[in-house]
């Protein structure tokens, strides 16, 4: 496998510029630094899986359908699946492996709390786009529920309990 | 207490024995396989009393239930594990379960005669079982303690996982004698508890599972990465019924991790060091297809065909009285034609397995990580395409992301295909095979194509005194090693749910006409109640308002004599206040009864206009599954079988161009339900010591015929073509 993952100090100014284009993709994964020597357009999904071994990020359409692959990109929840490795170069990635903020433990809490996977298999995706939710926003309404998490397909629809477990979570970072 | 063998034949014990009959006779021989050394390697089990093939308790306090059901959402790690903590007396912190490894004799479904998981039977067959297990574990725990302390086993208690001796004062958790038990003699018909004493069966109990599933830790067959591990990516026919004519790989061979290339019974199999290699490099195949024996046919096309074939009849299903008769006298006659379209399963977990090849002294044998539905099945399919001994094919049965029938397989072609690619380069190594999305949505093995024919006659007083209803559909049975369980040419598969229906009327008929089509057909949680459901509650509906009557009240005057049908009628009628179908709120309420795999379900739906389409509010569910064994799985299955009915009969049909292609490919025309459509969920459990029946497929039949009634009421149009609405909406 064309991998290597060593961890290596971020590069920063010009020598980010110069990093960018030497066709090494370098990410920090939950805090660990990697340089990935894949191909560029290997979707971030694949590259975090299959050289990465961070498994808990699922493949579900390959075409940000779904959500299963979501992950934060610099803060920001990206479906895995369409985004180029090449994309991501010098960029900070969270997975559900490093998911550890507040909101993040307060939603995997509510989760747990009323049993709210069936299969689990789209849950690391539900679980991500809530916590970007609440990030943003402490007290959502049904609407902004909705709005915040209608890219994510649940096939056992556990929706009813998801929408639950938000506010759930919700409230215990109010409190 | 004895289970009652489902209707379904499948399920019963003489079905059973048929199966045994057409499985191939080397399955026997696999029952000798390894029993207690196959749990997952990553969750080894530091066992030191294994009381029997379902329980191991460890010295760290923990009890481990082996788990001979695949877990894909419906809650049995849970399910069984609480028959085991009850009848131990274990405390629910200190339970754990892991699946079982696969193994026809002692891990068969009880019901099946088989291994395997369907038909919503794991609580109802594992029901004895598990809680005999337990009984036997917890005697032998007594046994070892009465010896270790010199006291009498009668004065030992067993509560909360502590074995006490009140007298004496001596107190044990399960760790410390599980040492001593293991020497305790395996006792014979320990006697389970009076269901009275129940403390852990018929309260909520969290899942075992939850975390797991929350923190991204569960590990499910794609998640299996094995050493030097190839990804197989497989290019399959674009028709049903077309076959290889040859191919060029030269472009596959170019890009950049790709190994090399095979032909496979059921395609081309393309072999890459990492997923997107083995996805490019199959979509660089330039192939030939021979598409002679081809279905060509539209789905439109076909649909027409089956229509009409549904209206002439066909072979008796079931029937009572002079139907032609009492439809001749009736004062008037209604008649209606229902249409059902392919359904993929479209679970979240594309289909996948991984297996690995190893030459050993002893020679070869294989290891299979995949998400088995019908273990022994799939078991004896991958020993018989790699030509080797079933007991040297070990399977781990992994936790798996849905499923809804797609994964039990009468020929286990996904087995097949999986054992295919391994044994095509000859040599030891591992593969993981993975579906695309669109793999999956076009690769058949669909809830078949059906039409139903319903016709009713009324008396003067609006009375059905003759009900008639022709099914077509095409039978997934026909050619499989389940072929045996079409009996008397009906494939119960195929019509259950139209028949043996609560309703009695004077005269009635049901007809079943099997069609013809390569298009690959499977069961679709709840299989032909998806269908039957629909057309019979529906149908229904019109009739008794044609008479004049109240669909509640008329439901109950023809279910006099099926208590459990009136009772989840009656529950569901005070819990939404019937009244009529007109709210005040400018919605309407529809109701639907339907019972099937032995649950008695009464669901009632409230619905409003959006834009010309039904938006659904809320759904009310009065259940009968006899004892509740967790009324927190349960209601989730409700909730999940609801959003699972409801999005496909909001959206869902697989249609095949003229020609034969497929014409959909993903979740952007295939539409899943969203949180934004899904309904608020209100469940109330009937209260009952009946033995527990399914829970997992139950809920969805209802739904979609409760919708439409609930169109009916708010705007007099009757639905008879599912979907309601369609993918583009």
């Amino acid at each position: 496998m064309a991998t290597v993952t060593i961890p290596t100090p971020r590069p920063t100014g010009k020598e980010l510029e110069e990093a960018l284009d030497d066709g090494i993709t370098r990410v920090r994964v939950n805090g660990q630094d990697h340089e990935l020597t894949v191909d560029p357009d290997m979707p971030l999904l694949w590259a975090l899986r299959d050289e990465l071994r961070l498994t808990g990020t699922k493949f579900s359409c390959g075409i940000a359908q779904c959500g299963a692959c979501t992950v934060m990109v610099d803060g920001v929840a990206m479906r895995s699946c369409v985004t180029p490795i090449d994309a991501v170069d010098g960029s900070e990635v969270t997975t559900i492996e490093g998911m550890d903020s507040a909101e993040a433990k307060a939603v995997m809490e509510a989760w747990v709390a009323i049993d709210v996977p069936q299969c689990g298999y789209c849950q690391s995706g539900q679980v991500i786009s809530a916590t970007a939710l609440l990030m943003e926003n402490r007290k959502p309404s049904d609407t902004d529920i909705d709005e915040a998490m209608v890219g994510n397909i649940c096939r056992c629809a556990t929706y009813t309990r998801i929408r639950q477990a938000i506010k759930d979570a919700a409230e215990k970072l109010e409190a | 207490m004895t289970l009652h063998a489902n209707r379904r034949q499948f399920l019963t014990a003489a079905g059973g024995l048929t199966l045994g009959l057409f499985l191939p006779l080397n399955k026997r021989a696999a029952a000798q396989s390894v029993v207690a050394g196959i749990i997952q390697a990553d969750e080894p089990v530091a066992a030191t009393f294994e009381p029997n093939a379902f329980i191991r308790i460890a010295t760290d306090d923990t009890v481990t239930v082996l788990v001979k059901h695949i877990e894909f959402g419906q809650g049995t790690y849970t399910g069984l594990s609480t028959l085991v903590a009850e009848e131990l007396d274990a405390d629910w912190d200190q339970m754990r379960a892991v699946s079982a490894p696969a193994d026809a004799e002692i891990y068969a479904n009880t019901l099946f005669g088989l291994q395997g998981t369907g038909g919503s039977t794991a609580i109802a067959n594992s029901y004895m079982q598990m809680r005999q297990a337990g009984a036997a574990a917890k005697a032998m725990l007594i046994a070892a303690a009465a010896e270790t302390w010199n006291v009498s086993a009668d004065e030992i208690t067993v509560s909360k996982g502590k074995v006490r001796h009140e007298k004496s004062g001596k107190e044990s958790g399960f760790g410390a004698l599980a040492t001593a038990a293991a020497d305790v003699p395996v006792p014979v018909d320990v006697p389970v508890k009076d269901p009275k004493d129940f403390v852990l069966i018929g309260t909520d109990r969290p899942k075992l599972d939850s975390l797991a599933k929350t923190n991204g830790s569960a590990d499910f067959a794609i998640d299996i990465y094995r050493d030097g591990m190839l990804t197989v990516a497989v290019a399959h026919p674009p028709k049903f019924g077309a076959t290889l004519i040859n191919y060029d790989d030269a472009d596959t061979l170019a890009v950049e991790g790709v190994a090399y290339t095979h032909q496979v019974p059921n395609g081309i199999a393309v072999y890459a060091s990492n997923t997107y290699a083995a996805f490019k490099g199959r979509d660089a195949l330039k192939v030939n297809w021979d598409f002679a024996d081809a279905e060509t046919r539209s789905s439109a096309q076909m649909t027409q065909e089956w229509v009409e074939a549904a209206k002439m009849g066909s072979t008796v299903a079931e029937e009572s009285g002079d139907v032609d008769a009492a439809m001749e006298g009736a004062a008037k006659r209604l008649s209606a034609d229902y249409t059902f379209p392919f359904l993929a399963h479209a679970p979240m977990e594309p289909i996948d397995g991984v297996i690995e090849i190893r030459e050993t002294d002893a020679g070869r044998e294989a290891e299979v990580w995949m998400g088995s539905q019908l273990q022994t099945v799939d078991h004896g399919t991958i020993a018989a395409t790699l030509e080797i001994p079933q007991d040297r094919v070990s399977i781990n049965t992994m936790l798996t992301g849905g499923s809804f029938g797609r994964r039990a397989q009468p020929g286990s072609p996904v087995a097949a295909e999986l054992a295919a690619i391994a044994a095509a380069p000859d040599q030891a190594g591992s593969y993981k095979m993975l579906w695309s999305r669109s793999d999956d949505i076009r690769g058949g093995y669909y809830r078949p194509l059906t039409a139903h024919h319903l016709e009713a006659g009324l008396d003067a007083d609006g009375n059905i005194v003759a009900w008639r209803n022709n099914i077509a559909n095409q039978s997934f049975l026909r050619g499989s090693a389940f072929e045996g369980l079409i009996q008397q040419g009906i494939d119960a598969t195929a019509v259950e749910g139209s028949t043996k229906m609560p309703y009695k009327w004077p005269a009635h008929r049901v007809t079943w006409a099997e069609m013809q089509t390569p298009v690959t057909g499977l069961w679709w949680r709840a299989v032909g109640h998806t269908h039957t459901a629909f057309a019979t509650e529906v149908f229904l509906d019109e009739a008794l308002i044609a008479g004049g009557k109240d669909v509640v009240e008329g439901r109950l005057a023809l279910i006099t004599d099926s208590p459990r049908d009136a009772g989840v009628l009656q529950r569901l009628a005070d819990m939404i206040d019937w009244s009529g179908p007109q709210e005040p709120n400018g919605r309407a309420r529809g109701i639907a009864l339907h019972e099937s795999f032995n649950t008695y379900v009464a669901m009632a739906a409230e619905v409003s206009e959006e834009d010309g389409r039904p938006k659904v509010h809320k759904v009310w569910c009065a259940v009968d599954c006899g004892v509740a064994v967790n009324p927190n799985v349960i209601r989730a299955q409700i909730e999940g079988g609801v959003g699972y009915g409801l999005g496909a009969a909001l959206y869902d049909a697989i249609t095949l161009a003229e020609g034969g292609e497929v014409q959909q490919s993903n979740f952007d025309d295939y539409r899943m339900l969203r949180i934004n459509e899904m309904p608020e969920v209100e469940v109330s459990i009937i209260a009952s010591t009946e033995a527990p029946t399914g829970i997992g497929e139950p809920g969805t039949p209802p739904i979609a015929p409760a919708v439409a009634n609930a169109w009916r009421g708010l705007t007099g149009e009757s639905i008879r073509q599912l979907p309601f609405v369609g993918a583009d909406a």
